[in-house]
């Protein structure tokens, strides 16, 4: 089973796919539903707190924007313990959408900065795309159970 | 019966993961009123924000176009507008900039914007929303046009606390002081107004307090209206400029932040509130006089008699600016050039800071104390092209503003 970061962070398709073949998605929902069950911050909607966009401070210098950080405090922690990636480029914003364009092409670069196994795919314009896409997300994962075992 | 909440319609990008989503909605609270997010379906947030034209990346500031174009269109309600992206993003600078002036054009709405950082709390959003709610909730005050009865406004302002007394449209007592204890300030301009006026307390019929103050002194003095400055320091400033239809702008250079906004019918329409560093304020003009051994009142008069084209000067920040002072006069430029450099500077800073982020509009209105310094006011115009305004009793714009809009509530049995 391996641990596996999912780009757009928020698919719950993808998720869902990494699930279906056994291995372990890595995603915003993880991230988030930590946050909103942990009690003490009183902080709506995400529990995050301006301590978070500090935290970011390790990922992103501080001149970069605070969405950027707080979000980087989500996803750098789970990007540190990632094993492979799964890249959607170009995606529906309802397969999953990230909210900061400039925090997400920081988190593609960081992604491939890791060397770990990547599929980067676009996402499918039609349905014959479609089932290639579904294909390539499979054999990529099956592959990667097939190293574990 | 309680005042039903004024429903701001929150457009932004980034608060809720910079974790100050809180602070707008307890900003927001202070005064009444509630934050939401306009609901639209995936198709209708596609649609305007392929209508609207502007291609940015982020999937949040093409949700907050979208959700602009609903409220313009009508399809969701709102009573007011707040656009908030992150201080330092280019691509949400863009859209905030052009959003605000979208809904400012198309639709009748109040609209602020922000952009902030993970240390924005509730206190520096605080007189933004109450500015917000206040165009939402009162324009039926806001639309009074003239002074009626007896009536006493008080601005306790960061550096000087002002009085004003008004009868029947007239301003016949005025109180003026350098702000030290808020309510003993206060207290000391009320009495000068009132001796000036040849009035005692039980003549006054409405009283109403705007500035930093305006809590204490309001609640001290029973004030009739307390309300935020870019209310009304916008229907005193076209009060006094004899402006009160059409579109105006007014400029507030004040002693710890800037007011700049664009009125339509005396109302306010978009505004920006603050300055990156008191290099941008009346304080470097203060700072300046210090420096030049000569009291604020002559710094403008001297600036006149200057030219500052050859004075090197940048108060981006105090201290910055201060050193290029100390430089410009060690190099032997004479007083009245690094006057006017330090006039210009000043009127720079806020040009390129918050005048940006405003329709500039004839006529220009400058107010405050600082409006009395000629050489600053020569300076903006130079930089927006334009003869600016300065209206008699300029600098008693909030006690103004506070006076005329307290008359409406004097019970018509008195």
């Amino acid at each position: 089973m391996t641990k596996i970061f999912i780009y757009p962070t928020t698919s719950l398709i993808l998720s869902d796919m990494v699930a279906r073949f056994g291995h372990t998605p890595i995603g915003s929902a993880l991230a988030i539903r930590e946050r909103i069950q942990t009690a003490g911050i009183d902080s709506p909607p995400l529990q995050m707190t301006p301590e978070d966009a500090k935290k970011g401070l390790r990922w992103a210098a501080v001149e970069v924007p605070s969405g950027v950080r707080g979000r980087m405090s989500l996803y750098g922690p789970q990007l540190e313990e990632a094993e492979a990636a799964i890249i959607i480029t170009d995606a529906e914003f309802a397969f999953g959408c990230m909210g900061c364009a400039r925090t997400n092409e920081l988190l593609v670069y960081l992604i491939k900065k890791k060397k770990i196994p990547i599929l980067e795919l676009r996402y499918p314009a039609d349905e014959v795309e479609g089932n290639e896409f579904v294909a390539a997300i499979r054999d990529f994962l099956r592959d990667l159970g097939e190293e574990h075992d | 019966m309680t005042e039903q909440k004024v429903r701001i319609a929150q457009l932004s990008c980034g608060p809720e993961y910079s974790g100050v989503q809180k602070e707008i909605n307890d900003a927001a609270a202070a005064v009444d009123a509630e934050i939401f997010f306009p609901d639209l379906t995936l198709r209708d947030i596609k649609r305007n924000f392929h209508d609207y034209g502007i291609d940015v990346r982020s999937a949040d500031l093409k949700l907050a176009i979208a959700r602009a174009v609903a409220l313009v269109e009508g399809d969701v309600e709102a009573d007011a507008v707040f656009i908030a992206t992150c201080f330092r993003c280019a691509e949400a600078a863009i859209v905030r900039n052009e959003l605000r002036h979208y809904i400012h054009e198309n639709s009748p709405l109040p609209v602020v914007s922000y952009s902030f950082t993970e240390r924005t709390t509730s206190g520096t959003l605080l007189t933004r929303m109450e500015a917000l709610t206040t165009i939402a909730r009162r324009r039926a005050l806001l639309a009074r046009e003239r002074q009626t009865g007896i009536t006493m406004g008080i601005d306790s302002g960061s550096a000087t606390t002002k009085a004003v007394i008004m009868q029947d449209n007239e301003i016949i007592g005025t109180g003026w002081v350098p702000t030290t204890e808020v309510l003993q300030s206060a207290q000391e301009v009320r009495d000068h107004a009132l001796q000036e006026a040849g009035l005692l307390m039980k003549d006054i019929e409405a009283i109403g307090a705007t500035g930093y103050g305006r809590f204490l002194v309001g609640e001290e003095f029973g004030a009739d209206l307390i309300q935020e400055e870019l209310t009304v320091n916008s229907k005193g400033a076209v009060f006094l400029a004899d402006c009160q239809k059409g579109p105006s702008t007014v400029i507030d250079i004040g002693g710890m932040d800037n007011k700049a906004i664009s009125v339509q019918d005396g109302i306010p329409g978009t505004f920006t509130m603050g300055g990156i560093c008191a290099g941008a304020s009346g304080r470097f003009l203060e700072m300046t006089a210090k420096r030049l051994g000569v009291d604020i009142t002559e710094l403008g008069p001297l600036a006149m008699r200057g030219m500052g084209s050859d004075v090197p000067m940048n108060s981006y920040c105090i201290v910055f600016g201060t050193q290029s002072l100390v430089n410009a006069l060690a190099q032997g430029h004479s007083k009245e050039n690094v006057a006017a450099a330090a006039c210009h500077s000043v009127a720079e800073q806020v040009y390129e800071q918050q005048l940006q982020e405003v329709d500039i509009k004839d006529p220009v209105i400058m107010v405050g104390g600082t409006s009395l310094i000629a050489g600053l006011v020569r300076a903006m115009g130079d930089l927006l092209q334009t003869d600016i305004v300065v209206p008699r009793y300029s600098q008693y714009i909030g006690s103004v503003g506070s006076a005329l809009l307290s008359s409406g509530f004097i019970r018509k049995e008195q």
